[in-house]
């Protein structure tokens, strides 16, 4: 099944309401199998929330959402992520007092269920450190496997995030601006990592970045108060003249 | 050996010497409610939720064991089974209502459902009201040691105790406490690795729960006493204070937090009311000014002299 269909994620009329305000309006995305896709759009477009909603972070007001052909938009947030939908977060999220290591580890910990194993030792966890240690010479922090998270540079940090989520074998990858705040080197880096982890799979990206959307994206859908205001490839994308206008109107590049 | 047994060998020395030092009575006193200060630490120190109605789970357990051993003549291991299973139920039911809350509603809705459990202890009649039940038996233990004997009893509570104190060690560093450790860290990131919050959280208060039970159910055989005192709010501001004072977070701080309150409530005990005006002192004297407790300052101010 999951193999067949051609979108593997998909909402319809996806709706969220803060108190009135309205943050997505009737969005319908279509995010094909196996392909790069970037979200754009000006400050508070709602490129987040519409995240939260597809991963149950937030309910959405109205809409549906289909993943491999599977309805989810009644499902919860820990279960999407066993489906294979994962999410990175827009503000780095590690777990900052636990080693490097440790961060690995607690994202390839779930499927030896023993996480609620509270008689055992924690030495049964050492069986997945050599996955550990692979994943994260993978992104190219292997040496830092010692560290605590938090004593880690801003750009390794992401490093790790990524590794923690590949850490989890997702289909769908949902990286929320995964360059913010890095430096020029950095971006480098982590635009040829997600380029090289999306082979197989399938990527969702938040991103302000327009060269890094230029350079890794196959479809780019903007989103300007909460509604899609223009879908398709760069080329085309940036060419459009509401895009022009949405992005000069708010001062971004 | 390893240098860092050093301490417990030392500590196990003094428990097993104290007895003949100090009155046994007041060393089981301490020992029960430093049990119920880290059974409670395993909560606020290693989930960061405030319970403010842990006194029902201790109290509840109490009254289950006096009842079952004095009433139902069952041996005092049964006793202590049945105070344990009630107060892991009453955990199962207070979480299950309160876990998704934070802060200081967790704690509102804890204390309510506490104060629930005090009104129905106060109406039923099994729990003696204003007298409770007084002088429960202590039969033998597996119907072989005699805990009538207050030096086998004081070892008795002392090994139940420290296997106690053990299951939380093992707890906090086993795989369920490494996935406690992410929530605290970050939920909303552990949450989106596929772990669902709530079922760690409801286990660890379950757990907290169930500990504090014993702790109860130990004191009730050792004052052969259950009373309205173990469930009131009191009580569950008494274990907030011992954890405090110890250092919220760190293993041995809640120990060192019971034995300081329970010592100065028995010395100061002649000054009558003046107690918890001088508790109050201190706990606002903690919170302001040793944040980390006595334990966490000891071990912050060690670790500036190694660095
Ligand atoms: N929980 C919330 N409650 C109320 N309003 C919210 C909430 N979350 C987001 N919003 C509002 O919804 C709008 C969209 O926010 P969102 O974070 O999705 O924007 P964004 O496109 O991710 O912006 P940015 O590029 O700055 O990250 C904003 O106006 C924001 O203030
Ligand atoms: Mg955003």
């Amino acid at each position: 099944m999951a193999g067949a269909v051609e979108f593997i994620l998909e909402t319809q009329g996806l709706t969220k309401e803060f108190a009135g305000f309205v943050a997505v309006r009737g969005v319908n995305l279509q995010v094909r199998a196996g392909t790069i896709h970037a979200m754009i759009g000006p400050n508070g477009a709602g490129k987040t929330t519409v995240f939260n909603l597809l991963t149950k972070f937030l309910i959405p007001t109205a809409g549906r959402i289909h993943y491999q052909g599977r309805e989810i938009t009644k499902a919860r947030p820990a279960d999407v992520a066993r489906l294979g939908l994962v999410r990175s977060f827009q503000i780095s999220a590690v777990f900052p007092h636990l080693t490097v290591l440790e961060n690995v580890r607690i994202a390839l910990q779930r499927r030896l269920g023993n996480s609620f194993h509270f008689w055992r030792s924690e030495a049964v966890l050492d069986g997945l450190n050599e996955r550990a240690h692979a994943l994260l010479a993978d992104v190219g922090i292997g040496d830092f496997w010692a560290l605590r998270a938090a004593d880690l540079p801003y750009g390794r940090k992401r490093a790790l995030e990524i590794a923690t989520t590949l850490a989890l074998e997702p289909e769908v990858l949902l990286l929320d601006e995964p360059m913010a705040g890095l430096g020029h080197e950095d971006i480098g880096r982590i635009s040829a990592l997600i380029r090289r982890v999306a082979k197989g799979r399938t990527v969702l990206m938040v991103e302000h970045n327009m060269s890094v959307v230029a350079e890794l994206s196959d479809t780019i859908t903007v989103l300007q108060r909460g509604e899609i205001l223009a879908e398709g490839p760069y080329g085309e994308v940036s060419r459009d003249a509401r895009v022009i206008e949405a992005y000069v109107g708010t001062g971004h590049g | 050996m390893d240098r860092r047994l050093l301490p417990a060998i030392v500590l196990l020395g003094v428990a097993l010497a104290a007895p003949f030092i100090v009155y046994p009575v007041f060393l089981m006193k301490v020992l029960c409610f430093a049990l119920f200060a880290c059974a409670f630490n395993l909560l606020i120190g290693y989930v960061g939720l405030v319970s403010f109605g842990h006194a029902a789970f201790f109290g509840g357990a109490a009254y289950i064991t006096a009842y079952s051993v004095k009433v139902w003549g069952w041996p005092t291991e049964a006793g202590l089974l049945a105070g344990i299973a009630v107060a892991a139920l009453l955990g199962l039911a207070f979480g299950a209502i309160a876990i998704r809350r934070q802060g200081i509603y967790f704690a509102m809705i804890t204390l309510a459902l506490s104060q629930m459990v005090f009104f129905f202890c106060l109406q039923a009649k099994f729990t003696g009201g204003e007298d409770g039940i007084q002088s429960i038996p202590r039969r033998p233990l597996f119907g072989v040691i005699d805990l009538k004997n207050e030096l086998t009893l004081y070892y008795v509570v002392l090994a139940i105790v420290l296997s106690a104190f053990w299951l939380i060690y093992r707890t906090v560093h086993s795989p369920f406490g490494q996935v406690l450790k992410s929530i605290r860290e970050n939920e909303p990131r552990a949450v989106s690795l596929g772990y669902r919050a709530e079922h760690y959280k409801l286990l660890a208060f379950v757990l907290s729960a169930a500990l504090s039970g014993l702790a109860g159910s130990l004191k009730s055989v050792v004052f052969q006493l259950a009373s309205l005192t173990d469930v009131q709010w009191q009580m569950s501001g008494e274990v907030i204070l011992m954890t405090l004072v110890g250092g919220l977070g760190t293993i041995f701080g809640p120990v060192v937090g019971a034995v300081v309150v329970i010592t100065m409530q028995n010395y100061l005990a002649p000054l009558g009311e003046w107690v918890l005006v001088i508790q109050g002192v201190i706990f606002v004297v903690v919170v302001l000014a040793f944040r980390r407790g006595i334990v966490g300052e000891i071990s912050a101010w060690l670790s500036r002299l190694r660095a």
